[in-house]
């Protein structure tokens, strides 16, 4: 165990954690976009900053890769702190005006949108947090998108946009998108994601339509399960 | 500076002709990429051609690496008489070599002549562009075929390392280094022997030796010119931190934008491996290192060490939090040496003059000597070295000559992207590592902008902003959105939709970006903003208030006018005008249609008369 100074608190937190689960721990909030229990840390959105003092050295560090440390002080709130997430929230609400998890985070901290930004019109809802394809690539195991080009130039996608024959329509990505950006429709036995059609399958016992045959197909081949145990629905199961 | 540099810089020229003995004739001719632009292979070419007409084939040329004087290419020093000879044309040759080579005469219109005396000078010494420097690891250049090993051997080459691998233990490498206070030349300036003494002690194997060639500033080639020139230099220099840390694997990672850099650098490290000192069991020691050169596809970031290391991993070159320093985990989360090309240059050096001799140059803080390139509107444009703790007046007036044309110096950028723009009243600031820094600048890896009194300084902003939009990886939000998002506003200010609150606006940004950032990129993105506002922020006020750009570079702020006492109706402008913005009838004062012109400056320069100025 470490012990930690934290918003004046005096906190103890495990050993092998991070800031950001020892500060929550302790009761006090911290936003965060791109911090998603279901993948590693990428540290994209920078909100999670917070203030840390080492000795006499200041400095601002992403608290979701930050390892705790013995005698830590921590400050979630400074006026560094705050210059930093407001920019942040700023630049986003220019980004995607249309995604109301921004907005309704930003009305929470006390944000508006800064009126010398122009509004982008073709961004969609992404952020860039790469949610979706750090799930893509290490809990589903297919890396069927990813990132291209470059700065704001920065997309995540299929290679060269065209419709994948990695892709098992899973839709993983959609559940771990903070936003709601990446759109997947599903009307009786066809799912959409991604620019490809998806044929779904129907559970042997209750007819639903539950998973993409792809999908099915996908985990058979890496579980061993067969195809008929597999086309049961989880409900029926 | 110390009293004896010039002796010990100039004292090189000399060791080489004892290798080829006092009166042995050579001609060492500057093939590096600057002066090959300005044809210096087909003059080589031609030297070779005539020496074998005029039977004089036993006179050695050496197609060397940069010589530094850029400005002046091609340029040739002819021994044993050492005469520097520029600007020289495949039509000097045969003359060159008649009388020249042949008996030792002169000729005077190849020689430089000083600028304000007019007296021409012999030798490089004798040059204001060389004089004040101490040229110890660049110097070298000037007395090496880069393709031919013995010519390194000639000048005391991998004696360091024999010296290493019989005599020292890795910890006395390592304690050699840290006594003669190197610290890295690519930008941190993070001292390299706390570096190796980490990687030494850290747990996980194999260890990695890298040398950082991503030279991406734009304007700055010290590292080309070095990877070029003597690309052994930087081998040796990797094979003894190697040695020191206990690698047995190294990388060069250089942009593929520098393709002699590439070939040289392979034909090196060829040539070091035929003579046993690279690969297995060099020099019969039983250490072992072997280097491979990574070419990068020219992404500035790549230069970022975590980016550097996901570049060579085969993975998108996108840095990474570095809470844990590659000294622990670095490439392929191996403990790893990352310096920069100019840093392992000196390596040798410290090994075989001492580390006192190294930390006798320089400053409290910053040893040894620094290349610097000399770029924008100076006189003499090229690289120089200079002992740590140079002026900036020293460098950009004794060296560099000056301001071309004559012109008011404004202002110089230090530092590449991430650096600062410093302005006339800290010319004699010292540069080193700390005070660059203290005045809001960076020593980067060596580049410098010499502005003058037609530079706007929010242009300049604006330029290495819009440059870091582009080269931004994109990961992080502060970064990404940010550096896009004040780049917009500058570009606003420039075309003149600039705001009131602009400047406080760009301040406020400037901090949280380089706060909330991932890497450095982002981190040092702010400078160029920051300190143009800090040193000029009139000139950002006259955009934003007045409308007015004082330099008359902003094309949004600016109009051309035609003088009407001057224009003699001649009728040239009207001929270059690319757009028909001009119209007069013959003999009668000229006029300019502003709406139809755009601002691209061809008239002012076909102007005889000096009668188009900008308002």
């Amino acid at each position: 165990m470490v012990n930690m100074i934290i918003d004046g608190k005096n906190v103890t937190a495990r050993k092998d954690t991070m800031l950001l689960e020892a500060i929550r721990g302790a009761g006090i909030s911290v936003p965060t976009l791109c911090a998603h229990e279901s993948v590693s840390r990428s540290g994209a959105c920078r909100l999670c900053v917070v203030e840390i003092k080492k000795g006499n050295r200041t400095r601002i560090v992403t608290s979701c890769l930050y390892g705790v440390e013995e005698g830590l002080i921590v400050n979630t709130k400074s006026e560094r702190v705050l210059n930093v997430r407001r920019l942040v929230m700023e630049l986003l609400l220019a980004r995607c005006p249309e995604s109301d998890v921004l907005q309704k985070m930003a009305a929470e901290m006390g944000i508006e949108t800064q009126p010398r930004f122009a509004i982008d019109t073709d961004k969609g809802k992404c952020i860039l947090c790469r949610s979706c394809v750090r799930v893509c690539e290490e809990v589903v195991g297919v890396s069927a998108i990813g990132l291209f080009s470059r700065g704001s130039y920065k997309e995540v996608g299929t290679p060269y946009n065209e419709p994948s024959d990695a892709c098992i329509g899973c839709g993983a990505c959609v559940y771990v998108c903070p936003t709601g950006h990446i759109e997947m429709t599903s009307t009786g036995d066809k799912r959409k994601i991604w620019g490809r059609t998806f044929k779904m399958q129907a559970c042997i016992r209750c007819g639903k339509y539950f998973a993409p045959v792809d999908q099915l197909k996908y985990i058979s081949k890496k579980t061993g399960t067969s195809m008929e145990e597999l086309s049961i629905c989880t409900e029926c199961r | 500076m110390s009293g004896n540099t010039d002796k010990q810089s100039h004292a090189i020229l000399d060791n080489l002709s004892l290798y080829y003995g006092p009166k042995k004739k050579f001609v060492a001719i500057c093939a590096g990429t600057g002066c090959r632009a300005y044809g210096s292979l087909k003059v080589k070419d031609a030297l070779q051609a005539e020496l074998k007409k005029q039977n004089m084939t036993y006179v050695d040329v050496l197609a060397t690496g940069c010589l530094g004087f850029c400005e002046k290419g091609p340029m040739m020093i002819i021994h044993p008489d050492k005469y520097f000879y520029h600007s020289v044309k495949e039509s000097d040759i045969p003359e060159i070599v008649e009388k020249t080579i042949g008996k030792g005469e002169v000729i005077s219109r190849l020689l430089y002549r000083h600028p304000e005396t007019q007296k021409t000078l012999f030798r490089e010494e004798d040059l204001p562009f060389y004089k004040k420097q101490l040229r110890v690891v660049f110097g070298k250049n000037g007395m090496i075929d880069p393709s031919r090993i013995e010519d390194y051997f000639a000048i005391d080459g991998y004696q360091a390392l024999a010296k290493v691998l019989s005599e020292m233990t890795p910890e006395q490498v390592i304690s050699e280094v840290k006594k003669a206070g190197l610290r890295g030349r690519g930008g941190g300036g993070f001292p390299a022997a706390v570096k190796w003494e980490g990687v030494r002690k850290a747990a996980g194997e194999p260890k990695y030796v890298i040398a950082n060639g991503d030279e991406g500033d734009p304007g700055a080639y010290m590292d080309r010119s070095l990877m070029e020139g003597n690309p052994h230099s930087v081998i040796e220099g990797m094979i003894i931190g190697a040695y020191a840390v206990g690698s047995n694997h190294g990388y060069i990672y250089v942009r593929n934008e520098y393709p002699l850099a590439v070939e040289n650098l392979s034909k090196a490290i060829q040539a070091a491996k035929d003579n046993g000192l690279l690969g297995e069991n060099i020099l019969g020691t039983g250490f072992s290192f072997d280097i491979q050169i990574n070419k990068g596809a020219g992404a500035f970031v790549c230069g970022e060490s975590s980016a550097l290391f996901a570049s060579i991993e085969g993975r998108a070159g996108e840095p990474r939090a570095k809470y844990v320093h590659a000294v622990d985990r670095g490439l392929y989360d191996k403990p790893t040496v990352l310096n920069n090309v100019e840093t392992w240059a000196n390596v040798p050096l410290i090994i075989n003059k001492g580390a006192d001799w190294f930390a006798s140059i320089g400053t409290e803080g910053s040893k040894g000597t620094k290349i610097f390139s000399l770029v924008g509107k100076i006189n003499n444009t090229g690289l120089i070295e200079v002992p740590m703790g140079t002026t900036l007046y020293e460098i950009i007036y004794d060296m560099g000559g000056g301001i071309t044309g004559g012109r008011k110096f404004k202002a110089v950028q230090t530092g590449g992207p991430s650096g600062g723009c410093i302005p006339e009243s800290l010319l004699d600031l010292p540069v080193d590592f700390d005070r660059l820094y203290d005045v809001g600048s960076m020593m980067g890896s060596g580049g410098m902008i010499v502005m003058d009194d037609t530079s706007c300084m929010v242009d300049v902003a604006r330029y290495f902003l819009e440059f870091l939009k582009e080269e931004s990886c994109g990961k992080c939000v502060p970064c990404r959105e940010g550096v896009r998002r004040m780049s917009e506003i500058l570009e606003d200010i420039c075309a003149g939709r600039g705001r009131e609150g602009d400047i406080e606006l760009l301040e406020t940004m400037s901090t949280a970006v380089a706060d909330g950032s991932l890497c450095a990129l982002g981190g040092s993105a702010p400078n160029p903003v920051l300190s143009t506002i800090r040193y000029f922020r009139e000139e950002y006020e006259a955009h934003i208030r007045d409308h007015r750009c004082p330099a008359g570079v902003c094309k949004g702020l600016i109009s051309y006018n035609i003088d009407e006492e001057k224009c003699t109706g001649c009728g040239v402008c009207v001929k270059v005008c690319a757009t028909k913005a001009i119209t007069g009838e013959l003999k009668k004062v000229h006029t300019i249609d502003n709406d139809k012109c755009t601002r691209c400056g061809a008239c002012i320069q076909s102007c005889k008369f000096d009668a188009i100025y900008v308002k």
